[in-house]
Order: structure tokens, then C-alpha cells, then sequence
């Protein structure tokens, strides 16, 4: 029954269970959190639920740093000396 | 004047690479398929890493520049509030990190082909082409329960904690809602590195721009100031 659901669209390869794992694994490499602990300790629930507190709290982030950014924008008066520093520190 | 003229070269390119990107979207979509699982391992090694380069970052920051500029032109002219500004500067912030991601993931696909499907919403009533593409709530996520952790084997897919985490998991990443739990677990993999370098990229912005704003307001108040002043309606017409 569930096999069917996680066969259903990939018609060519079947997601072997192996895969999974794996793409667990890399996941869990990718986390902060579980990386410094032990690895391979984390069961895919917890990797799971530590991936969606991980993406939120990037989002937030982001959304933070985007507020900033419009009011330091908004600030600024004079474009294309800012723009042209910046550009040239940055590249 | 010279900031108009190359604000608007920026914008043809950055709907052209729209435009270009949903008509490979399809073809991209056909060969993922038929290349197998070998290719999307090695993209997936590949990714993880690239997102961490310096010259992606650098590229990203570029556009994103030029994004905000946009940006900000449209702004002063319609004037909106701040709230929905720094919305405006996370859309254009995901867009360019879309564009970055030259297209080879989900997620990046889905931010743009949203965009452009608000776009084409707003003028005619388009049939949905691809089911997979979600609206982007721009507001902030809803608060989420967090269910209590159980222990259990990885190939019980059937659990309703595995599979209420991966539908979460799911809305998160852009894209993935309606995609099988390797699909969501492969995206979410190159969505976070890619996250991580949008806000280590936004982040330097924004120290720069706080740096530069600071020194810089002086110099341009000066200027403002004792320009219009000194030379009244010279750089337009000449005075006969």
C-alpha cells in the first residue's frame, strides 16, 4: 500500500530503500545540528524534523535580513555611487 | 542619465532567462527522467558544494544588486510601504537565487514559473500547465506543531509521523508538495546550501550597505544640497 504511493509518479527507477538512506545521510550532512553531534546516530524522524526547523529558521532569516535590506535601500539617496562602490568591492 | 539606462538593460535579460527557463523547464523534465538516477547522484555531490563556492556567491550578489535596484525604482514611483517592500526585496532575493541555480532543481523552477504565472494570472486566465507549482505564501509561515519524536525503522514509510513530516517538509521547500519523499529529501538537500548562501551573500550586502550608507550620507547630502543650487536647470535646457 504505501509502496504504491512512493512508486507512482518515478516510472523509469524504482526508489530502492538504499536510496533513501542515503539521501538521509546527505541530508543530515547538511544540517548544523546533528553534524557536530555523533553522525549516523540520528534516526530519519529526527533528521526530518531538525530539516524543517533548519529551513524555517533560514526563512526567518532571510526575511530579517530582507527587511534590512528595503530600509537601508530606502535610506540611501544617491544611486550610482553606491551602487558603483559596492560593485566594486564585491566583484 | 546614465542609472536609467543600464536599470533597464537588466530587466530584458532577467525575463528573457524566465521566458527561457519554463521552455526548458519541459525538456529538462524529459531527460531527468530518462538519465536515470546515476546523473542526478552526481549533480547532487556537485550542488552541495557549488552553493559553497565563492564565485557562485559573487554571482548571486551581482544580480541580486541589480535585482534590488529594480526594485527600488519601483518603489520610490508607487511608493509602498515598508512591509511590503521587504517582501519585495525577499522575492527578488529567491528569484535571483532562483536564476543562479541555472534551473536544474525543483525549487528553483517553481519560484520562477510562480512568478511568471502571477504575471500571466494578472492579464489572462491561463490553464494550469504544471500541477507541481504551489502560490508562495509571502507572509510568514503558519506556526507548525511539532509532534513527539517516536523511534522507528527508515522503511516504514507508512508511519503518519514520517509522512506528516515529509508533507511539512514538503510546503517548505518551493515546489515539493506534491512530490514523493526522495524527490522532497534530493531537493531539500540543495535547497538549504543554496539558502545558506543567499543569506551569507545578503548578509555582506547588507553590511556594506550599512557601512557605505553611513560614510557616504555625508558626502551625498553635500551634494544634493549645493548641486541644484549652484546650477538651476542647466543640465536639461539650455538657456537661449
Amino acid at each position: 500500500m504505501s509502496s504504491r504511493r512512493s512508486r507512482q509518479s518515478t516510472s523509469s527507477s524504482r526508489i530502492t530503500d538504499d536510496q533513501i538512506i542515503e539521501l538521509v545521510s546527505k541530508l543530515q550532512q547538511l544540517l548544523p545540528e546533528i553534524r557536530d553531534r555523533r553522525s549516523n546516530k540520528a534516526s530519519a524522524n529526527k533528521v526530518l524534523q531538525e530539516t524543517c526547523n533548519y529551513i524555517r529558521s533560514l526563512h526567518r532569516e532571510v526575511d530579517d535580513l530582507s527587511e534590512r535590506l528595503s530600509q537601508l535601500l530606502s535610506t540611501i539617496d544617491a544611486d550610482s555611487p553606491e551602487a558603483g562602490i559596492i560593485r566594486s568591492l564585491i566583484m | 542619465m546614465d542609472v536609467e539606462m543600464t536599470s533597464s538593460l537588466p530587466s530584458n535579460p532577467v525575463v528573457n532567462s524566465e521566458r527561457s527557463l519554463v521552455r526548458r523547464k519541459k525538456k529538462k523534465k524529459i531527460q531527468s527522467q530518462i538519465h536515470g538516477d546515476n546523473l542526478n547522484n552526481n549533480q547532487n555531490q556537485n550542488s552541495a558544494i557549488e552553493w559553497k563556492s565563492e564565485s557562485q556567491q559573487h554571482t548571486y550578489s551581482s544580480k541580486l544588486l541589480q535585482a534590488l535596484r529594480q526594485v527600488r525604482l519601483n518603489g520610490s514611483q508607487s511608493q509602498t510601504t515598508t512591509p511590503k517592500r521587504g517582501r519585495a526585496v525577499r522575492e527578488a532575493a529567491d528569484r535571483v537565487l532562483a536564476t543562479t541555480g541555472k534551473g536544474r532543481s525543483r525549487w528553483s523552477r517553481a519560484i520562477l514559473t510562480n512568478r511568471l504565472k502571477l504575471k500571466f494570472l494578472k492579464k489572462n486566465n491561463i490553464t494550469k500547465r504544471q500541477r507541481n507549482v504551489m502560490v508562495v505564501t509571502t507572509g510568514n509561515s503558519r506556526p507548525k506543531k511539532k509532534s513527539k519524536v517516536s523511534i522507528f525503522r527508515l522503511k516504514s514509510k507508512s508511519l503518519p509521523a514520517v509522512n506528516r513530516k515529509v508533507r511539512i517538509l514538503g510546503r517548505l521547500v518551493p515546489g515539493c508538495r506534491k512530490e514523493p519523499l526522495p524527490v522532497i529529501l534530493e531537493e531539500a538537500s540543495d535547497y538549504i546550501p543554496a539558502l545558506e548562501m543567499q543569506i551569507r551573500a545578503m548578509s555582506a550586502l547588507t553590511e556594506l550597505l550599512s557601512v557605505s550608507g553611513g560614510s557616504s550620507s555625508f558626502s551625498s547630502g553635500a551634494a544634493a544640497s549645493g548641486g541644484p543650487t549652484d546650477h538651476p536647470g542647466s543640465s536639461r535646457s539650455h538657456p537661449s
